[in-house]
């Protein structure tokens, strides 16, 4: 084992709102408790339970792995879901394809990708309809 | 003084040993080690969790008692407002105020009173300071303590004003200063307080470097003092009372929240509730909101350790007691700028449950606290003395523990030993020849067997982080 990386890894289950939350709350504590700087761990912990409700909401569930190292954190979430049809319009603060039901729960606001793309400061996604998306988020130190 | 002083200690002689205070501590701060259980300082908050739980009352709180009165030429009584919440059938507050006098104490300043200076205080604060909504509240010292060292994000929304008992305490020594013309040393400022929390604070505040509060008695001892001068105060009741409706809500639960006049608020109790409130708020889940009231007790002040009465029922007399009074009687005037109340020590985050030096050092010992809680068997027993397997794993990454503390790895060790041990008494049975060097074998065996047979009587492998006391 590399010493000087530490991975984790998380399964999200689907449609689990009591569940949600519990891969970026273990990620936060455990962040805490390595001595990376309040800020960066603000930034990861809303980064990655932004993702990992939205892998709650639209798509099923999926994994989730991070890796920490020194330098940076990189956040992989992978979801075998619908994909996302229309890229540049989810990007779009407000934007939201989520069903009533889960708005009336308080989720779906349409700031997701926006707010995860504001707290990362690298984020990648590939999407294919049907298939899946998977969004990958850094964090630098 | 000590950043991590405390109040709470420990009867050795009482305590048997057992891991209720473990399991319950909020902070995983208890260990029991050789039979007695003893506090890690920089992780304990003072919330009294451990105290309250524990069955053999091996938990005691270190707070001073009436004989303090003898040291003073001039004495003030300070009572929180949950000290009037313990009595029955009190309709008027003045009759334990001119109880507390015949007890006595030269004058009283009711805690109540300061904390309507607080409320107004507070009002202006939150209002001026948009973006450091939600405010977060810091009369409950368990709470600042706990953000101190769990939730550095959040520090920056801690109200920075300071308790209304410390407020009540500079008022009362400049009034009794101004009346008796004694020097400060003469005037003695005696808080009665409800729980180890604020014992801890008079000692060692946050936010100012020393104290106006010179000695701090206990709700439930005075209560048992005052009993019998209660009914003498009802026939000669003197005009002493300056708290309305919001400083005497601040006694339960919400109370700090209604004096603030407005919707946009929050208010949770008891300890578990108040770290989830907190952990939700460092991910920003809360929207809308202007202030997060938060109390250690479940129910309020009312509901702190060194109370007598049921808490829920305490909140019913408070209310009961408010019903009549005016909203409130204490306001900000021209002289006293609420910047007279404000903070004048920042409150700083204290890393204490971090693991190493640096980052890397950190991802190395976490990587092998994980490789640890796989071998160990996940049933967080207690039986180590630690609260729980993941606990235990960080104990040993910090050198202050070691794997044989687990007893099902001790047990599974001893086990492995006598299996080999049968086969090689099986082996020499069989091969007579040379049964010499199969007996030296086995006495080596069983000379180690019985040395970690003794290591479950004697758990000599843990040891604790030096800044440990026995409470």
């Amino acid at each position: 084992m590399n010493d000087n990386i530490m991975t984790l890894k998380y399964c999200v289950s689907p449609e689990d709102f009591t569940r949600a939350g519990e891969a970026s709350s273990d990620t936060k504590n455990k962040l805490k408790k390595m001595g990376v700087p309040p800020e960066v761990v603000r930034k990861v912990s809303i980064a990655l339970y932004e993702g990992e409700i939205n892998m709650v909401i639209h798509a099923n569930g999926g994994e989730i792995t991070v890796d920490i190292t020194p330098d940076k954190i990189i956040m992989i979430l992978k979801d075998i879901g619908p994909g996302i049809k229309d890229i540049n319009k989810a990007m779009q603060a407000g934007y939201s394809t989520a069903p009533d039901a889960i708005r009336a729960l308080g989720f779906g606001a349409g700031m997701g990708l926006p707010n995860m793309k504001k707290f990362s400061d690298e984020m990648d996604i590939q999407t294919i309809i049907d298939v899946g998306t998977t969004v990958t988020m850094i964090v630098n130190l | 003084m000590d950043k991590f002083f405390h109040s709470v200690y420990l009867d050795p002689d009482l305590c048997m040993g057992c891991i209720n205070c473990i399991k319950r501590c909020p902070t995983q701060a208890i260990r029991v080690q050789k039979g007695k259980a003893a506090i890690i300082n920089q992780f304990c908050i003072d919330c009294g969790e451990c105290v309250r739980i524990c069955n053999h009352h091996a938990k005691l709180i270190r707070y001073d008692h009436l004989d303090v009165l003898e040291n003073y030429k001039y004495t003030v009584a300070l009572p929180a407002p949950s000290f009037y919440s313990q009595f029955n059938n009190l309709d008027d507050v003045n009759i334990v105020l001119t109880a507390l006098i015949r007890l006595g104490f030269d004058d009283v300043y009711e805690v109540g009173a300061a904390a309507e200076f607080v409320s107004a205080a507070s009002r202006k604060y939150i209002e001026d300071h948009p973006d450091k909504w939600p405010v977060v509240s810091t009369a409950c010292p368990s709470v600042v303590r706990l953000i101190r060292v769990r939730f550095p994000n959040l520090i920056e929304h801690l109200l920075p004003i300071l308790p209304p008992v410390e407020i009540a305490a500079m008022l009362a020594r400049k009034k009794a200063m101004e009346k008796t013309g004694l020097p400060e040393k003469d005037i003695g400022i005696i808080f009665i307080s409800p729980c180890p929390s604020k014992v801890t604070y008079a000692k060692s505040p946050l936010g100012i470097s020393k104290s106006e509060i010179d000695h701090v008695l206990a709700v439930k001892e005075v209560y048992k003092e005052l009993l019998p001068h209660m009914k003498d105060a009802e026939h000669v009741v003197m005009d002493l009372a300056s708290s309305g409706k919001v400083g005497i809500g601040w006694g339960s639960s919400g109370g700090e929240a209604a004096g603030l006049i407005t919707d946009n608020y929050l208010a949770a109790d008891g300890i578990e509730n108040v770290i989830r409130v907190l952990e939700d708020l460092e991910d920003e889940k809360f929207t809308n909101l202007r202030f997060i009231e938060l109390n250690a007790c479940s129910g309020g002040c009312v509901g702190g350790v060194l109370t007598v009465e049921n808490p829920y029922v305490a909140k019913v007399k408070l209310k009961k007691l408010n019903k009549y009074l005016p909203v409130s009687l204490n306001h900000l005037l021209g002289d006293t700028p609420s910047e007279a109340f404000y903070w004048s020590d920042p409150v700083t985050y204290e890393p204490v449950f971090r693991l190493g030096e640096n980052m890397a050092e950190g991802i190395a010992m976490l990587n092998h606290v994980e490789e640890l809680c796989k071998i160990f068997p996940g049933l967080d027993c207690g039986s180590c003395g630690a609260p729980t397997c993941k606990a235990l794993a960080e104990d040993i990454v910090r050198g202050n523990a070691s794997e044989n503390d687990c007893i099902h790895i001790l047990r599974r060790q001893i086990q492995e030993l006598t299996n080999s041990a049968m086969s090689l008494a099986n082996d020499a049975i069989n091969d007579d020849t040379t049964a010499d060097n199969y007996i030296f074998i086995l006495k080596e065996y069983i000379q180690k067997l019985s040395s970690e047979i003794s290591l479950l009587n004697n758990s000599e492998g843990r040891k604790l982080p030096e800044d440990t006391h026995k409470f």
